[in-house]
């Protein structure tokens, strides 16, 4: 499978001289699985960049895999701009709420007063689907998806195609529901989404410093993804969901801090960045 | 398989989580009524570690307190506030005698929860379970 990062910042878009080497947009990763239509995992501002490539290329049919509804994993459907093309084939996963369905819920971003066109009036033909607890295949790619830790319905997801695997957790707290160095795999959330995977790309937002006044915000220290890292068997890492706060050289230091715990040779473990391709 | 097939939802995840740092007494049950988790207190209460406890079903597990109503007389698995949710998904409480570690019988209230996940599907039970002043039939 062959990816691209188009945004990997947490929270809020960042752009600015302190976070060029890595990036400002928001969550957004392109992944083509061999045979399979475009897939992309959260429509941050990332986005906008990758729908402009798509248009470019004639693609009529994409995947979006939304692993929750926050804000900056959203607020950039509005400016993808396959969905203003009436030819346009887009299949939307994401997780169920007990209160409204996937369309309500991204209805409510996109409509005013926080968006002048309300979804209602998108000319592309979209279908959606939960993600809550499925397994479904797609040409030859199979994709898994599971509840995780993080305030509100999240899910993260598990892509497999042709014995490589991605795994894909961002905005994930698994230190608040386990002891991630002592308690069993099944009480681990995510666990069973990354274990063995050719990449997983995990949310690292904190220092475990900063951690101490954050806990319980859904988010992830270098201390807790290096853990999960070592646990699960993967084989690389990607540091993703860059707290707007860090600038490149904090994040260049927090990589190094995952290194030291994990123990592993530093080509195992990257910090996503914006524009940069990647193998599974 | 696309995922591990012994991961436990997420929902049972946290109510673990909150029960492990829970001084009330809390039993917590998978959808097929198997214990999954018990706290320390629960440990107290049943003089048994959860290893020791670990993968018994409801059926089971109430048996080994030989439950009583407050007249001393056996009560039916499916009547206890345990077996009510098991069966039927619906919260239920009540006041049951059962045998303790001590080897005597106490009174305790039972409050028993269906748990649902976001699809509103049934994962489990958590039974909380606070001991009362102490009698015996």
């Amino acid at each position: 499978m062959k990816g691209r990062i188009w945004g990997s910042r947490g929270s809020i878009a960042s752009p600015g001289k302190d976070t060029r080497r890595y990036g400002g947009n928001t969550s957004c990763v392109e992944l083509r699985p061999p045979g399979c239509d475009t897939v992309i995992l959260d429509a941050g501002t990332g986005i906008r960049e990758l729908g402009v490539r798509l248009v470019e290329e004639g693609a009529e049919r994409m995947f979006l895999l939304l692993t929750h509804l926050h804000v900056d994993h959203l607020e950039g459907l509005g400016m993808f701009e396959p969905i203003w093309r009436p030819q346009t084939e887009l299949h939307i996963w994401g997780p169920a709420s007990p209160l409204a369905s996937l369309e309500e819920r991204i209805a409510m971003y996109f409509s005013p007063p926080l968006f002048p066109v309300h979804l209602s009036e998108v000319p592309a033909h979209i279908e959606y689907h939960d993600a809550s607890e499925s397994e479904w295949q797609i040409d030859g790619a199979r994709f898994s998806s599971t509840a995780i830790i993080h305030p509100g319905p999240t899910v993260g997801y598990r892509i497999e195609s042709r014995g490589r695997v991605l795994a894909y957790l961002t905005d994930h707290e698994p230190a608040l529901g386990a002891d991630l160095e002592t308690d069993a795999p099944r009480w681990i959330s995510g666990f069973g989404l990354a274990q063995g995977a050719d990449v997983l790309i995990h949310d690292s937002q904190y220092t475990p410093e900063e951690y101490r006044t954050r806990f319980g915000w859904g988010h992830s220290t270098t201390e807790h993804v290096a853990q999960l890292a070592r646990k699960a068997e993967i084989d690389r890492l990607m540091m993703f969901h860059h707290d707007p706060m860090h600038a490149d050289d904090e994040l260049e230091r927090m990589r190094d801090d995952v290194i030291e715990r994990w123990g592993v040779e530093d080509d195992r473990c990257t910090l996503a960045a914006e524009g940069t391709d990647f193998d599974v | 398989m696309a995922r591990a097939p012994d991961q436990h939802n997420l929902i049972l995840i946290l109510a673990r989580a909150f029960a492990s740092n829970l001084a009330t007494a809390l039993f917590l049950f998978d959808a097929e009524g198997t214990v999954v988790y018990y706290n320390e207190a629960a440990e107290r209460l049943t003089g048994r570690p959860f290893i020791e406890g670990a993968g018994t079903t409801a059926e089971e597990w109430m048996g080994r307190g030989n439950p009583l109503d407050e007249e001393g007389r056996e009560i039916p698995i499916e009547s206890l506030p345990l077996g009510v949710t098991i069966l039927k998904r619906e919260p239920a409480h009540g006041v049951t005698m059962f045998r303790t570690a001590d080897g005597g019988y106490h009174r305790f209230e039972n409050v028993t929860f269906p748990l649902f996940a976001h699809t509103e599907d049934f994962v489990g039970v958590v039974a909380i379970v606070w001991p009362l002043e102490d009698a015996r039939p």
